[in-house]
């Protein structure tokens, strides 16, 4: 931000000097966010006692989170700090829902907090209270304070891919670890999706995530191979299988499918053949039908057209 | 170590004291290790991108040593398994986005990349590879661009802007799509570099390198019909050395001489020659300009890179520019002048290559006022380091070379000559000029000590002949601005300012042999003071070949033919390339040249109006055939806009009625002339 204002390019510079020491135009500068300056004016108001009494020891005061994803209720909560998981997601966010919006009692799996470069928090954590001391030590952060919860039918592979491709496009290019290792990262991301992945890919993912986390010259590269590292801690059994038995649990990711009609099932209706964009599916009326694999796209549009479910495996 | 030191860390375990050292890097390459770095250059400012450089400091994780202050009772280590294994990713995540082309690469020899692959022992890259080839950019004269080996460390992006002032080349983009490019992606060779080279002498990789010229010069040498000179410059002797694993500063000029007879040169000169024609040339013009109340401070002129910043950043400062050639375009026009008749050959069949220490030199050979009819004074230039590798190339064993000779006459020279080479020598090797003409006494201490040394920036007074002389001497563009702008602003306090485009000047110049610190710097200078001991002569004036070159050939100093052959004009060039567009165009040979300016300025005075007008009045009169219309941008005369040029003369406050009067009676009177394009040079005086 600081180079931005003085017109250059908005990268980061190393540290030491801190900002407060020598920043704008060399002159010390102190950055902070909103919310903080927010605050301040609370603190003056009505004294820092006052405000210490909410929260907890070592993380007083109250934080906005931005809660959002299979949610009943998104949007901001203010909550003092030591609020549990459980009170945010699923009191104050009226629980978990499905897809299509419903609430899905026993659907919560997982809540992404802190931003893109934030950390996952699993079931073990619902009664965890909410603050930095609390957060840091199941390897999570405060961060920018978005929540996002996410049901069982979520993948936790995609997901760190997709907030992967958000940080590796936030790079400034300037340091290579951040640089370069946020691209491959998402390159080794995908070869997990989509089936290429094997022993060693895993094995570089967590060096890799490690190394960039560790080496990166600013905040963004330090952060940015969280959600990889944090799924892999507590997801590691998806990766796994996406891995080794080349299946995805939820089906998100398509090149792991292979559709198949089953036999047995299939009674040779036809509403398949007519849902099929790519004409992938071939049979004679009333005797089971049959997916070509070459043809097939994975788009799952004869499952949800045959109303005996006999499309499998999608 | 003294009392004041005892301030002191660990690194790895050994004590290391602290003594003024600036970061944690600089420390641990004192304690005897080299730790691998691409971002780290002690003359630039520390950027911290290439994470090469990462240590574990005690207590506080792991960190850039480049970019961590020391302070007393650290605890160091250097080489964990840890940070073992993330120095070997970031290397391999360099390799897997980068043109592994090493077989063929121009940095082969000491790529930075490729021999740190090798120290970490990688012996495959884990990561696939997600390089996206981009095209070469060739436009330089002197430089080519190769992004695919980039691995973006900015040290050329700090060298230039920096060092040199310029910023000729920055940074592009975000995240992997970073590239380092002049502005608006425009080649290389249309922006404001001026090919000092500087850049691609702090490369680690081979994304900067120097034009190879070899390939032309085989072809010259292999050619019977073509008689071929070479001319080398003072400070490749003191820099060849260093890529056959001599030392820095090391003279080895005989074994220069031995090994271009060897490759099939006919004639091996010496530019130090032509450096004491420069001596007495431009030690004449200073006199006559500080006793006949000419333009001072005067400028230098040698070094190309200079010139071409002064000619785009300072303009109005041309006429205090000296009008001398450099040594190699001076030796190459008094060649091209005197040999042919001599050796009854014609000018086209005698060529002149010259082994420069620069890469400036390149753009100042190919400069069209530096030759005559098209034919280049100088053919070919080829730095320092394309000539080792020629010599390599012949399998020409040079360390154990015997030593020949120069031929003459243009082999002979003084020690005047051969200082030009580092910075604070021209001045120098002139003083020892103009003292003794001004005085008329000759001059017993040739050593002008107050002009040496290694500052950007130095300064010194001489009193000669009880007058004053206030010299300075700089090197670096950056610390020439400085100076630039005193004389701009009229505070000048000099009368004769040393401007070298270089760190050190010559020796340290981008054609050298890579790696050059300014420890190297330091040797080489020292190299050519003591070369100019061992010589028997020190002034310039004392070449008696000089001396007979202007009695048969030259005539007087700074007379006619001295000034046809050895001095030159300048050119403004605020403006970039590819400045004006063409609107109405027309085959024929004698058309009108209109233009007018588009710029932010006119355009608001009504230049567009102007603009519209001629074209209706050119097509309605039927002067397409005639006239040549183009829109420039900004002829920086704003003040008098909407400015419109008509056959080369400038028509202020113009408006279309005035511009179609101008034209009609240009086209009546048949009075089409001027090439000019408007902006302003110093042919014409306009
Ligand atoms: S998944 Fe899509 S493309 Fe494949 S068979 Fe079914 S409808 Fe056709
Ligand atoms: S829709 Fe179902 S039942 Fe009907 S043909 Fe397709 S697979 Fe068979
Ligand atoms: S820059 Fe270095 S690593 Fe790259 S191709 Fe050239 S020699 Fe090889
Ligand atoms: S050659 Fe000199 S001026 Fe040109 S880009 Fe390189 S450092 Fe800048
Ligand atoms: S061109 Fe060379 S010096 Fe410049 S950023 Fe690339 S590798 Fe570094
Ligand atoms: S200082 Fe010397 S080497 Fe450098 S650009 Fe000038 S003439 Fe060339
Ligand atoms: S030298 Fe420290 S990061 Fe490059
Ligand atoms: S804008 Fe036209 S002369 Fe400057």
């Amino acid at each position: 931000m600081i180079a931005s204002i003085e017109g250059q390019r908005g990268m980061p510079r190393p540290k030491p000097p801190f900002p407060a020491q020598s920043g704008l135009w060399g002159k010390p500068t102190i950055i902070n966010n909103v919310e903080t300056l927010a605050h301040v004016s609370r603190i003056l108001k009505v004294g820092a006692e006052v405000f210490k009494s909410i929260g907890t020891k070592d993380s007083p005061g109250t934080k906005t989170f931005a809660l959002t994803g299979h949610v009943a209720n998104t949007g901001l909560v203010e909550v003092p700090f030591g609020t549990t998981l459980r009170e945010i997601v699923l009191n104050i966010g009226g629980g978990i829902t499905d897809d299509a919006g419903k609430i899905w009692k026993t659907g919560f799996k997982a809540v992404q907090i802190g931003g893109p470069s934030g950390g996952c928090l699993t079931e073990e954590h619902l009664d965890l209270p909410l603050a930095y001391e609390s957060l840091r030590a199941v390897g999570a952060m405060v961060g920018s304070g978005g929540l996002v919860a996410m049901n069982q039918g979520t993948c936790m592979v995609s997901i760190a891919r997709f907030f992967m491709e958000f940080t590796q496009r936030e790079s400034c290019g300037k340091c290579v670890l951040c640089r370069e290792g946020t691209n491959q990262l998402l390159a080794l991301l995908d070869d997990v999706i989509e089936g290429r992945a094997d022993a060693g890919t895993l094995e570089l993912l967590e060096k890799l995530g490690h190394a960039v986390q560790v080496g990166s010259l600013c905040g963004l590269g330090k952060t940015a191979p969280n959600p990889v590292l944090s799924t892999l801690r507590y997801f590691r059994k998806e990766y796994e299988e996406h891995i080794f038995e080349k299946r995805c649990r939820t089906g998100r990711c398509k090149a792991l499918l292979s559709p198949g009609i089953n036999e047995v099932k299939c009674k040779g209706c036809g509403l398949c053949i007519k849902a099929c964009p790519t004409g992938a599916i071939t049979g004679e009326k009333k005797k089971p039908h049959h997916i070509d694999a070459e043809l097939c796209i994975k788009c799952g549009a004869c499952a949800t057209a045959c109303k005996i479910h006999a499309v499998e495996g999608i | 170590m003294n009392k004041a030191t005892e301030s002191t860390l660990t690194i790895d375990g050994r004590t290391v004291a602290i003594e003024g050292e600036q970061n944690l890097l600089e420390l641990v390459r004192k304690a005897n290790i080299d730790l691998p770095t691409f971002c780290y250059h002690s003359e630039l400012s520390v950027y911290g991108a290439c994470r090469l450089c990462l240590v574990q400091v005690e207590g506080r994780g792991i960190s850039g040593a480049c970019s961590t202050p020391p302070e007393p009772g650290l605890k160091v280590l250097t080489t964990t398994p840890e940070i073992r294994e993330i120095r070997k990713i970031a290397v391999e995540l360099l390799l897997a986005n980068h043109d592994q082309s090493c077989p063929t690469c121009s940095r082969s020899a000491n790529c930075q990349l490729q021999s740190l692959a090798q120290r970490l022992g990688i012996k495959k890259v884990r990561f696939k590879s997600v390089h996206q080839p981009v095209p070469l950019d060739e436009s330089s004269p002197s430089l080519v661009r190769d992004p695919n080996k980039c691995v973006l460390c900015g040290d050329c992006v700090r060298m230039c802007s920096e060092i040199q002032g310029i910023g000729a080349i920055d940074f592009s983009h975000r995240g992997h799509e970073v590239m380092v490019q002049p502005a608006f992606g425009k080649p290389l060779g249309e922006v404001e570099c001026v090919n000092c080279g500087q850049c691609a002498s702090v490369c680690p990789t081979g994304a900067l390198t120097i034009k190879s010229e070899v390939d032309k010069v085989w072809e010259l040498i292999a050619d019977k019909a073509k008689t071929v000179i070479v001319q080398i410059a003072p400070a490749v002797r003191v820099g060849l050395g260093e890529c056959f694993g001599l030392k820095p500063g090391e003279i080895t000029t005989g074994r220069i001489v031995a090994a271009l007879k060897h490759l099939g040169f006919n004639q091996v000169y010496d530019t130090s020659f032509a450096a004491d024609l420069t001596v007495i040339e431009e030690g004449t013009e200073f006199l006559e300009r500080k006793t006949q109340g000419g333009t001072l401070p005067m400028f230098t002129s040698c070094c190309p890179g200079w010139v071409k910043y002064t000619e785009q950043y300072f303009p109005e400062l041309l006429p205090n520019l000296s009008t001398c050639r450099s040594p190699q375009a001076m030796f190459g026009s008094l060649v091209k002048a005197m040999l042919p008749d001599q050796m009854k050959i014609e000018r086209k069949d005698l060529k002149v290559v010259a082994i420069m220490p620069c890469t400036a030199k390149k753009f100042e050979a190919q400069r069209p006022e530096m030759g005559v009819d098209g034919d280049p004074d100088v053919d070919y230039v080829l730095t320092t380091q394309e000539l080792a590798h020629m010599i390599q190339s012949a399998g020409i064993m040079f360390d154990t070379l015997q030593p020949e000779s120069f031929d003459m006459p243009f082999g002979f020279y003084t020690g005047a000559g051969v200082i030009f080479g580092n910075s604070g020598g021209v001045m120098e090797a002139v003083l020892r000029y103009a003292a003794e003409k001004a005085t008329g006494q000759r001059l017993e201490q040739v050593d002008f000590q107050q002009v040496r040394g290694d500052s950007g920036l130095r300064e010194a007074t001489i009193t000669v002949n009880g007058s004053e002389l206030k010299l300075a001497v700089v090197h670096g563009l950056r610390n020439a601005r400085v100076v630039a702008e005193q004389v701009r602003a009229g505070k000048s306090r000099y009368d004769l300012i040393e401007v070298m485009a270089c760190p050190g000047g010559c020796i340290g110049g981008a054609g050298q042999p890579v790696s050059t610190t300014r420890d190297t710097r330091a040797l080489r200078t020292k190299g050519l003071y003591h070369a100019d001991k061992m010589l028997q002569l020190h002034k310039s004036q004392d070449n008696v070949f000089i001396t007979e070159c202007y009695a048969k050939f030259l005539g007087d100093i700074g007379g006619e033919k001295a000034h046809h052959l050895l001095h030159t004009t300048y050119q403004s060039r605020r403006r970039i390339a590819d400045e004006s567009l063409a609107l109405m165009q027309s085959e024929n040979e004698d058309k009108l040249k209109v233009s007018v300016c588009l710029g932010t300025n006119c355009f608001l005075k009504g230049s567009q109006e102007v603009l519209n007008g001629v074209l209706r009045h050119g097509e309605q009169s039927g002067m397409e055939g005639k006239l040549d219309v183009r829109a420039g941008f900004c002829f920086e005369k704003c003040e008098s806009g909407p400015t419109v040029m008509i056959g080369g003369e400038h028509i202020p406050n113009c408006n279309a009625a005035k511009a179609i009067e101008e034209i009609d009676r240009r086209i009546e009177n048949d009075e089409p002339a001027g090439t000019c394009n408007g902006h302003s040079c110093n042919h014409c005086g306009k």
